[in-house]
């Protein structure tokens, strides 16, 4: 033995014991069945509830769905009724944001906005997410070639701006609804849920539970679906939540530029493309839907950010 | 600290010495989401200058916190809320950080526990070190490009001026962890804090670095404060032990006299669990069930003919197996036999590497021509360090990969080409038990999903026969039935493992592969474990193909032994066979390096082995152009990396 070789050096090398009342012995490894088991979902909800930040944005995006669904709540005006008699108001009993240079009514444009600018926002939300996680579990899951072609056509269409595609799309349709601005958004908007799926298929993939699981016996198909994809998924839906906001703003964005929705419809995108020429005499025309437009994106991308704090892989190991 | 203190040796000064470090009644809190929780409670603790203390511990003990609260580095939510820290007789508890900061490094030393994590992959290491004395005025310029070289050099690197200028992926792990002790003893000071500084490493590497710092520490009178989890290692590297349990010392004394005569009912409780210090394969506590006899028990030593006649024509082969390398699948194989639970023939992975351009590979033979047996209701082990083969040879035998030679025989048929309901059918018979406790779990899913899934993935028993059959394999391994509503995540590492036993146990296999199932536990959950292991082995009859890297483990639960290295099989036979009468320099290197083997306790027979006359020095075998990594090369060519 080595320690024998080197000269005492402590000078009183005496044998301590601690009291056995003050350190008493636990069982080995004792189950704790002390707490409510919780899965990670409920523990990502329980941290979410105590986040300020979440419930700020919960309660605007709760209002702003709100105000979507029953739009006739908050106005008894009709968005569509320009009166050019009444152009030009400033806010009065009756129209208590004032009128637009058309004689619209200002709060019922910002009201009724809500539900185009949601509901877009909502589908091209959904179907980004959909094309993206196929996508990118596919490229992760299976590797190799398909990983290759997936992965460049993902870089492709990463490529493409969106406005650039819109106004192809528009001069060749000549005119834009509602679907085709969605359509529109989903395919030049799937690329970033597509990118973050692979990478959390890539590393969930190599995780021992999904050997686990094949040496148990499950196929190729049934990891993916019961293992790879739950797991790989938290981040996905952080991106969503905030990919949300991001199209929200797409669609006011080709709507400003005049390749989105046409001048019929209402949406916050066309009433501040309709505010320009009016910068000057009527601020408030584009005040109201850029506010409403805003808050609504804020909401959406803290709500993702929220999200991500709650879903936080390292807050999983504990 | 800019002279050689080899001269001033603090500790050989006359007179009643005065401790250097003193530890008194240290209180340390954390601030957690569920409120102040005491991670270290009246702590006391003496460090004489020149001497090798150890801290002992399992995880959770308080015993890196102790030692991180020396040089200020607890983690942002933890203070020390109580008692003292004298250095050198000077309170140092609540000291300005820039005290701190002048006190380490220069009088206070630390080598971390990690080496793959704790150096600057941007920066080469001979930067790093230059860096780390120029911050400390102890060199400049190319003085201290100078000294740094010495530095490594001292530290054991050969051709340390080259090495110097290579960056840290250049280096294996011991390599890294020898470039981190010669910073940490680059001002001279007079302690140094070692915390599980080889916890990472090969355990023959693990020895070296342990020897040289030893050297290094007694030369330079450098006192040594060794965190560490394992108490053979402590009472073979330090004269004075202090055992931590829950945050408080539990008891402290010399090394040897702690060991022999333990008084704490937790150190007596950890001596005898110590894989290191026991000395025979384990007995069951339960007697085996009478419709499951185990016939091959340590019977006939399971060297097959051919490897008998080899060991004896040429002992000095060092790879007994290597002459038969040119058998090929149409040359033919050995003889069949049904006996055996897996029969592993000529068993070959080569892996393409990746080249230097992409569609260029160079072959990598992982698994070379190894063969073994594993009889009915026995263990066999398969030991190596990290790069032997050994997991790939596990994830074959699995049907996780396949090999590229060779056949893997379950009840005389070759199993390498079962595909589809075949190899499904196969799958309920072989499982395994993974390492990683943190990984080996779905989070997604609740106990009960985990252990139900493999009844449901083979459509065994309606949701009712299911759930009790769930029960009864939580009661087997010892865990609550109302466990089974939690998540992975509310467990600890050793009852997730437990989770994975009884999941292993679902199907009832007959054959189940550890991969180092034990490796990632605390001593005593560790035993608790490998017992548990062994419990069920005689109950159900099981065999085990039991992976590991810890010769130690390997006594207390295998029946016969196989030692891999790069690959190939070097030696194999009886455990007690391979213990007692190591053949191959390689094994017997290995069996030398168990910590505390040769300690000797009250009613233990000591194995000592005397280690060989090796090339001794670098047993690391790394090739500078060509270091990948100390991980298993199998599962680094499996696992693709997430680009």
């Amino acid at each position: 033995m080595r320690s024998d070789t080197r000269p005492a050096l402590r000078p009183r090398a005496e044998h301590w014991v601690a009291p056995l009342e003050e350190t008493p012995l636990r069982e080995v490894d004792a189950a704790d069945s002390s707490t409510t088991p919780r899965s990670l979902w409920a523990e990502a909800w329980h941290n979410l509830r105590r986040n300020p930040v979440f419930l700020i944005s919960a309660v605007l995006i709760l209002f702003v769905l709100f105000v979507a669904a029953f739009p006739q709540l908050f106005t008894d005006q009709d968005p569509r009724y320009g009166n050019l008699a009444q152009a030009r108001q400033d806010p009065s009993a009756e129209h208590p944001f004032g009128t637009t240079v058309q004689g619209y009514d200002i709060l019922s444009r910002t009201v009724w906005g809500a539900r185009t600018s949601v509901t877009i926002g909502f589908l091209a939300m959904i179907g980004t997410t959909l094309i993206g996680m196929v996508m990118g579990s596919l490229a992760g899951y299976l590797g190799g070639w398909v990983d290759e072609v997936i992965s460049r056509i993902t870089d492709i269409f990463f490529a493409l701006p969106l406005v650039l595609g819109a106004i192809v799309i528009a001069t060749r349709l000549g005119s834009m609804t509602m679907p085709i601005v969605v359509l529109v958004i989903c395919l030049f908007g799937w690329t970033n849920i597509a990118r973050i799926m692979r990478g959390a298929v890539l590393s969930t993939k190599t995780q021992d539970y999904v050997m686990a699981s094949t040496a148990l016996g499950a196929s190729s198909t049934t990891n993916l679906l019961r293992h790879v994809i739950p797991n790989a998924i938290a981040p996905v839906i952080v991106t969503a939540t905030v990919n949300l906001g991001v199209f929200i703003v797409a669609e006011a964005t080709l709507s400003f530029l005049g390749v989105g929705l046409p001048s019929t419809s209402v949406s916050w995108g066309g009433d501040i493309s309709a505010a320009r020429s009016a910068l000057r005499t009527q601020p408030m025309m584009l005040f109201y839907p850029s506010m409403a437009l805003a808050i609504t994106v804020l909401s959406f991308i803290m709500l993702g950010d929220a999200v991500r704090d709650a879903l936080d892989p390292k807050a999983r190991k504990r | 600290m800019t002279a050689q203190p080899t001269t001033e040796r603090p500790g050989a000064a006359s007179g009643p010495a005065q401790p250097l470090l003193e530890i008194k009644d240290l209180e340390i809190t954390f601030t957690t989401s569920t409120g102040p929780v005491q991670g270290v409670r009246k702590a006391d603790l003496e460090v004489y200058p020149g001497e090798t203390v150890a801290i002992v511990g399992e995880s959770g003990s308080g015993k890196s916190t102790t030692a991180m609260s020396i040089a200020h580095l607890l983690p942002k939510n933890g203070t020390v809320t109580g008692g003292q820290i004298l250095f050198e007789g000077r309170d140092i508890t609540h000291v300005s950080e820039r005290q701190i900061r002048t006190l380490r490094g220069d009088q206070l030393g630390l080598v971390p526990q990690d080496p793959m994590s704790n150096l600057n992959p941007m920066w080469k290491v001979g930067s790093q070190l230059t860096e780390a004395l120029a911050a400390n005025g102890i060199a400049k310029g190319s003085a201290a490009k100078r000294r740094s070289v010495e530095l490594l050099e001292e530290a054991g690197l050969s051709d340390a001026e080259r090495r110097a200028r290579q960056y840290p992926h250049e280096y294996s792990g011991g390599m890294k962890q020898r470039a981190l002790i010669a910073m940490g003893l680059a001002a001279r000071p007079k302690l140094l804090v070692a915390d599980e500084p080889t916890s990472a490493l090969d355990v023959t590497v693990q020895q070296q670095i342990l020897d040289h710092l030893d050297g290094l520490t007694q030369e330079l009178g450098v006192a040594v404060l060794l965190i560490t989890h394992d108490l053979g290692l402590a009472a073979e590297r330090a004269q004075h032990l202090v055992v931590m349990y829950k945050g408080q010392v539990v008891e402290s004394g010399p090394a040897l006299e702690l060991l022999q005569n333990p008084q704490h009912p937790y150190t007596q409780r950890l001596i005898a669990a110590a894989p290191s210090l026991a000395s025979r394969r384990m007995e069951s506590a339960r007697e085996a069930a009478p419709a499951h006899p185990r016939p091959h028990r340590v019977s006939e030593p399971l060297v097959t003919v051919t490897e008998r006649e080899a060991d004896t024509a040429a002992p000095a082969d060092p790879t007994p197996s290597g002459e038969q390398d040119g058998h090929g699948p149409e040359f033919g194989y050995g003889p069949v036999n049904p006996e055996a639970a897996i029969q592993v023939q000529n068993l070959t992975k080569v892996f393409p590497l990746r080249g230097a351009v992409p569609w260029k590979t160079t072959p990598f033979t992982a698994v070379d021509d190894v063969s073994f047996e594993l009889a009915r209701g026995t263990t066999t082990a398969i030991v190596g360090e990290s790069g032997s083969g050994k997991s790939t040879v596990a994830q074959m035998v699995l049907r996780l990969l396949s090999p590229t030679q060779g056949r893997v025989l379950i009840d005389a048929k070759d199993v390498t080409e079962y595909r589809g309901a075949d190899l499904k059918a196969l799958r309920r018979r072989v499982q395994p038990i993974f390492q990683n406790p943190y990984g080996t779990l779905d989070p997604m899913y609740s106990i009960y999903r985990t252990i139900e899934e493999p009844l449901r993935l083979h459509g065994i028993g309606d949701a009712k026969s299911r759930e009790a059959k769930v029960r009864d394999l939580l009661d087997k391994v010892a865990l609550p039935a109302d466990m089974m509503r939690r998540f992975p995540n509310e467990l600890s590492g050793g009852q997730r493992q437990r989770i994975a036993i009884a999941r292993a146990l679902a199907l009832d296999p007959e054959i189940v592969v550890c991969d180092e199932a034990v490796s990632a536990l605390d001593v005593l959950v560790q035993d608790q474990v490998l017992h548990l292991l062994n419990d069920l082995q005689a109950e159900l009859g099981l065999s085990y193909l039991f992976i590991t890297h810890d010769l130690a483990v390997v006594r207390q639960i295998a029946d016969n032994t196989l030692v891999m290295e790069q690959g190939k099989v070097v030696e194999q036979g009886t455990t007690d066979q391979v213990f007692q009468d190591p053949q191959q320099d390689y094994t017997k290197r290995l069996l030398a390096a168990i910590p505390g083997g040769s300690i000797q306790l009250a009613g233990a027979e000591i194995l000592d082995v005397e280690a060989p006359e090796g090339p001794g020095v670098e047993a690391e075998a790394v090739h500078p152009e060509q270091v990948h990594g100390d991980d298993d090369p199998g599962e680094r060519f499996q696992r693709p990396d997430p680009v």
